[in-house]
């Protein structure tokens, strides 16, 4: 019965989504340009023998779009949400039987499902322009974003119980995530980093995205990041809790 | 017969706010019951804790024998609702919209084609929501609020914003509802709403009731005073006026008479006089107070302000 309704929903809002030309750009679009894009220009101009182009080129960059991936779609979810919120779209939808928990649960799915076809994109669109490494876990690899997009869509929903108008939820959300990419360790090993931002580094689930995300590329067997993948559940846990608490449906 | 809803002694506040205070009245199977007031009476929050959607802070709710808090689900698989200045997402389709919410509901749900048919919403069926005039837009919710044939339709400021016309053709909607033996809660702050389709209305007003009753019981108990306006030459009329038993107040400008009174008998009585004494009248109006004037009458000021 609720199955039903989850379903359709998520359906239905998967068609609003495409329907909406410069949001579906911008959430499918933009990753997959950027991965095109800079692999063309890093890849052009250094010689390939040049180690430090080579291991962005075949872990970094991939790791680095799939995160702008998991990121867009958070914030799509942000956005969506908010309006939904303004609208009274939220408060219409839970003025039926379908429970709280499907409504934002459909929504889920929605940016999951997205991601996961933005990802096959890249992939493919990397495929015939541009050959990354050839013995990708290909789908190791999409469990891992899937993971990674799930706890972040977490501290999305976070975002969007604190924000208090539409206006504001897209910027806000890329305040909070962009710079977590910045002491992720994608750029800068971890461990390099300075004390404090050490220290922030090991509680922004961003870094056990990207130690994940980058050990499942390089071949990394599941039992090597288990700790990575707990990380993540807990910040799902605890965020998806804090939101449960402040959530706003109108 | 048990009444679907009853409300004993309600309270909500928001902060230090008292939305709704003290509130108590009761709803009938198979009636248009009205909740009026002006805007931030509490119409609406007495209305969404009637449906679960908030949390009174006091006092007892019971609709079709269900507790809207506690048996929220069971409740609001039997009730239709159509929430104040709600959206759908802009680009959902019509039939999309009626589809989903069909499939939310445990109860078979009525055909979605033949409701928006009887809504005359067939011809959008594949147009997107935003794209939709007003009047449609609340006939949609219309559909939504029936498409699991509920047994009380809840209606929140249903035709605000709509053209006279629209307006109309709601309300012969919402009739239609009561005949298929539907009991509809609506709130308005449109006085001829409320006279034209309820069959009782609660007055709110501070969050809280001041009358409820049948609105031209209403309107007989709060202002019994009855007007008169004529035009006449004849001279002597003013002094006839004056005579006819319960006529309180007459006026005159350019042969033209205000007469004012109570009670029921004042305008035979008037037209008795005319005839009696030949007084020849080339103009003659009864104005009789509406539910406008009971609320200016019950709260000091018009509903408007």
């Amino acid at each position: 019965m609720m199955l039903r309704g989850l379903w359709k929903l998520t359906w239905i809002e998967i068609k609003i989504f495409l329907r909406e030309p410069l949001g579906a750009f911008g959430t499918i679009g933009v990753p997959v340009l950027v991965f095109l894009v800079v692999g063309r220009v890093v890849g052009g101009r250094l010689a390939p023998s040049s180690l430090a182009a080579s291991s962005f080129i075949h872990v970094g960059l991939p790791v680095l779009a799939s995160l702008l991936i998991a990121i867009s779609a958070v914030l799509s979810l942000v956005t969506i949400i908010s309006i939904y919120r303004e609208g009274g779209i939220l408060k219409r939808l839970r003025a039926t039987p379908l429970r709280p928990q499907t409504i934002l649960t459909a929504h889920v799915f929605v940016k999951l499902i997205l991601t996961a076809i933005t990802l096959a994109l890249m992939v493919l669109a990397g495929k015939r322009y541009y050959p990354v490494g050839v013995h990708v876990p290909l789908f190791s690899f999409t469990i891992a974003l899937l993971i990674s997009t799930w706890s972040i869509l977490s501290i999305g929903f976070l975002i969007a119980s604190i924000v208090p108008t539409a206006r504001f939820a897209q910027p806000i959300g890329a305040i909070i995530l962009y710079p977590m990419i910045a002491v992720s360790g994608l750029f800068v090993p971890v461990e390099s980093l300075p004390p404090v931002l050490h220290t922030l580094a090991r509680v922004l689930p961003l870094t056990y995205a990207v130690l994940l995300l980058q050990g499942i590329w390089n071949g990394d067997a599941w039992s090597a990041h288990l700790g990575d993948v707990a990380a993540l559940a807990v910040v799902f846990v605890v965020c998806t809790a804090l939101s449960a608490k402040v959530f706003r449906w109108e | 017969m048990r009444p679907v809803i009853q409300v004993s002694r309600v309270r909500k506040t928001y902060g230090s706010t008292v939305a709704v205070d003290e509130v108590s009245f009761e709803v009938n199977r198979g009636e248009i019951f009205g909740l009026i007031g002006p805007n931030g009476a509490g119409k609406t929050t007495t209305m969404e804790c009637i449906e679960g959607l908030r949390t009174p802070d006091r006092g007892t709710i019971s609709v079709l024998g269900l507790d809207p808090f506690r048996q929220v689900y069971q409740l609001q698989d039997r009730i239709g609702v159509q929430l104040q200045q709600a959206q759908l997402q802009k680009r959902v389709k019509v039939w999309e919209a009626v589809d989903l919410w069909a499939s939310l509901y445990q109860k078979k749900a009525i055909e979605g084609e033949r409701l928006l048919e009887q809504l005359g919403l067939v011809d959008k069926r594949d147009a997107w929501f935003m794209n939709l005039s007003g009047g449609q837009k609340q006939r949609l919710f219309i559909a939504l609020a029936l498409i699991n044939d509920p047994e009380v339709v809840f209606l929140d400021e249903l035709t605000t914003g709509l053209d006279p016309q629209s307006r109309r053709a709601i309300w012969d909607l919402v009739r239609g509802i009561r005949e298929r033996g539907k009991t509809v809660f609506l709130t308005t702050h449109l006085m001829e709403e409320a006279e034209r389709l309820c069959d009782r209305v609660a007055i709110i007003e501070h969050g809280r009731i001041i009358d409820i009753d049948r609105p031209e019981r209403l309107v007989a108990r709060h202002c019994p005073e009855r007007t008169v306006v004529l035009s006449t030459e004849d001279p002597v009329a003013e002094e006839r006026f004056r005579a006819i038993p319960g006529v309180e107040a007459v006026s005159c400008t350019d042969l033209r008479f205000t007469i004012q009174g109570r009670g029921d008998d004042l305008v035979t009585e008037l037209i008795h006089c005319l005839s009696e004494n030949r007084i020849r009248v080339t103009d003659f109006r009864t104005i009789l107070p509406n539910l406008e004037d009971v609320f200016l009458k019950l709260t000091g000021h018009s509903i408007r302000e």
